[in-house]
């Protein structure tokens, strides 16, 4: 491979087919990631899943009826077998936990695999019958996008816009029932019906991407794109572009891929791209990400460490406190970068800002100290150490409301230059 | 195929209750079904898997009224909510509203669940939430649009929350999160509201809240049942009381069904000040043997 020739595929010019196909699996991307969605707040993920491996033996069945009769193979039949068995793998979930007492997890596990087990079975007696061939059934486990046809391609995209007006036009309603499904029936909206416009979403999304992302792991695009979007919103409706983005993303550079190693199974590749974005997002997202979780915990730190520092020099100036300062270099330097501190050759002094801050934190501990002791009967001995915690973060308000509560006790608030400790 | 037609018409003719009902004789001893009743309920009985649940439940609710349902855990508080907005299956009986099936009077009907029904992290704001009560008026199909927000935001004022509007759900408090689902039933503007639990986990300020609005739907002429738990303020916040342990033990204003006999009725051995008495005594003789 040369670059020219990897520059030619991400822009779609590497020749007609691979460019449908590039296409084809983006929209995919993009329709998985939209009906995913819905999947995932609903907490059905799982039920794609049994879905998309129950299929299997439907395509090999599929194969089977065709070859019996002589006729062409066609993509058509075979998925029709696949949407047919995956319906009934659904159903036998839904029979088992409704008629047993098995719950959904066994149920789907139980019927996920059997229904595999038998596909397998059926596609080695494909195998081994003279003459047929597997005529690229394989692809259909681990996915190829490879066997994609300009046809497929169109009707991949075809689905897409299906799924993206059947989602914006019923995103009310989905969200309705996926929130609380009861208060939903409640109101009258006809929940049974709207439960099976989201699966037949799932199945016709599942049943398109089977061959170029494969049976075992076409349920990854309906979960990772979602999921990942998750992480970047508290909104469905923005959840809904950023998992189509992330989907269709995962499909392009997926597809891309694999057009240059054609050997290597789409599908997988497809996921990985997926999986990548999803690392990033947990890593990068805002406010659901690691990396803004750990800045946000080391600014909380730093910021009642700051706390801790100026309300003791406060109290080292007025002299009510006269142990020796604990000294931090980086934290000193720090206050004095905020203009908090100047610093001296014996150590930091108090600006004017940093006077002020000292003098309310201290009349803060104060009041919060008096509060437990006189209304939530704490012991005078054991206030200071749940006062050290709550102190930094008493708003504005919550300090009024205490003065109030205080006074209405007849104590009156302290203030920062008495006494006290 | 001539002689088929009235074969095949005769099953529908001829009365074919698909409900068992009551016998006819214990529905002329009822008071007759009231179109000026808001909810009106007759020998409902509801079983979850062959048990029963509610056993032969008859109710008749006043209009511009608050009515706590009261009863110990189990005792079928909730199922009858539900039973009366067909979310469980009757085993027997009528619900009507208005005199009027519930499929006719659904829209005057409004229903806030318990809190912890939901996932509160589901990716929705409060006024997203509010805005759910108004989805059935939006209709299928069509964004909420600007009055509808408006109103489902005027909701939450009048709950206290706008301020809050666009807070994630999951940032909320308890009680915030109940006053949430709070606007959410007064953004359906029904005539009666069912509310399962309002108070439960709720802080005194949400507390006060809710009783303020529940006073406000009363002066507006609105009917609420509540599933109540604390017997405490039943007084104070209610104007009828229904006594419930899988059937009703008693109902009518507070004050006169507010009894302790009739209290000890519904709890059985579980109400602990009735029995801190009997308690002591056992303890004693225990003691002594």
């Amino acid at each position: 491979m040369t670059t020219s020739e990897l520059v030619e595929v991400l822009l779609l010019q590497g020749g007609r087919n691979t460019t449908l196909v590039v296409m084809g699996t983006t929209l995919l991307g993009v329709a998985a990631g939209l009906v995913g969605v819905f999947g995932l707040l609903r907490r059905r993920s799982l039920m794609a899943d049994t879905l998309s491996h129950a299929a299997l033996p439907g395509i090999a069945g599929a194969f089977l009826v065709i070859s019996a009769f002589g006729m062409p193979r066609s993509l058509g039949v075979l998925l029709l077998g696949a949407t047919v068995a995956g319906v009934l793998g659904v159903l036998a979930v839904q029979g088992l936990t409704r008629y047993t007492r098995l719950r959904e997890d066994a149920a789907m596990g139980i019927v996920l695999s059997v229904f595999f087990g038998v596909g397998i079975v059926m596609l080695s007696v494909i195998q081994n019958r003279p003459g047929a061939g597997q005529a690229g059934l394989k692809s259909f486990i681990y996915g190829q996008t490879a066997a994609m046809s300009p046809t497929d391609a169109v009707s991949i995209g075809v689905v897409a816009v299906f799924c993206l007006i059947a989602t914006l036009l019923l995103q009310k309603e989905f969200v309705a029932v996926c929130f609380q499904d009861e208060h939903a029936r409640s109101l009258g909206w006809p929940v049974g019906v709207l439960d099976l416009a989201m699966m037949a979403l799932v199945v016709v999304v599942t049943v398109v991407g089977l061959q170029s992302v494969g049976v075992i792991l076409i349920v990854a695009m309906l979960i990772i794109p979602p999921a990942a979007a998750r992480l970047w919103t508290d909104r469905v409706s923005a959840m809904l572009w950023i998992s189509a983005l992330i989907g269709g993303m995962s499909g392009y550079t997926g597809a891309c891929v694999s057009a240059l190693f054609p050997r290597k199974p789409a599908g997988s590749v497809i996921v990985l791209c997926a999986g990548a974005l999803f690392l990033l997002s947990l890593l990068l997202a805002p406010r659901r990400g690691v990396l803004g979780e750990l800045l946000r915990r080391i600014a909380g730190r730093v910021r009642m460490a700051t706390d801790h520092a100026l309300e003791s020099l406060y109290e080292r100036e007025i002299g009510v406190d006269a142990s020796p300062p604990r000294r931090g270099v980086l934290l000193e330097r720090l206050m004095a970068l905020r203009g908090l501190v100047v610093l001296g050759p014996s150590g930091p002094g108090l600006t004017e800002k940093g006077r002020e801050r000292g003098a309310r934190l201290r009349r803060n501990h104060l009041l919060w100290e008096q509060y437990l002791i006189s209304h939530a009967d704490v012991a005078p001995s054991h206030v200071d150490w749940s006062v050290d915690q709550v102190e930094h973060v008493l708003s504005e308000d919550l300090v009024s409301q205490l003065e109030r509560a205080l006074a209405s006790r007849g104590v009156s608030p302290p203030t920062p230059a008495e006494g006290g400790r | 195929m001539t002689d088929k037609d009235p074969q095949s018409s005769a099953p529908a003719a001829a009365p074919a209750p698909k409900r068992l009902r009551p016998p006819q004789s214990v529905l002329d001893a009822r008071p007759e079904h009231s179109a000026q009743s808001p909810l009106s309920v007759h020998a409902m009985t509801v079983a979850y898997r062959r048990k029963p649940v509610l056993w032969d439940v008859d109710l008749d609710v006043e209009p511009r009224t608050l009515t706590a349902i009261i009863g110990p855990n189990g005792a079928g508080k909730s199922t009858f909510i539900k039973a009366c907005l067909n979310l469980v299956p009757r085993a027997t009986g009528d619900v009507e509203f208005w005199g009027m099936p519930f499929r006719k009077a659904r829209s005057r009907v409004g229903y806030m669940p318990q809190r912890e029904t939901v996932d509160w992290d589901f990716p929705v704001t409060a006024l997203d939430v509010a805005c759910m009560g108004r989805y059935r008026k939006i209709g299928w199909c069509r964004p909420v649009s600007r009055s509808h927000r408006d109103a489902a935001m005027a909701c939450l004022d009048r709950v206290g929350m706008a301020d809050y509007a666009d807070r994630q759900i999951s940032q909320l408090s308890g009680g915030q999160q109940q006053r949430v689902f709070l606007a959410r039933a007064l953004a359906q503007e029904a005539e009666l509201y069912f509310m399962d639990e309002p108070f439960a986990g709720v802080d005194a300020s949400t507390e006060r809240a809710i009783v303020r609005v529940l006073r406000d739907l009363r002066e507006r002429g609105s009917t609420v049942i509540c599933v109540h738990h604390d017997l405490q303020t039943v007084e104070a916040y209610f104007d009828n009381a229904v006594l419930i342990n899988m059937r009703i033990v008693a109902s009518g204003p507070v004050s006169e069904v507010f009894t302790p006999d009739n209290l000890h009725r519904t709890y059985g051995g579980r109400l602990t000040l009735l029995d801190q008495a009997s308690e002591a005594v056992a303890r004693a003789s225990r003691g002594r043997g």
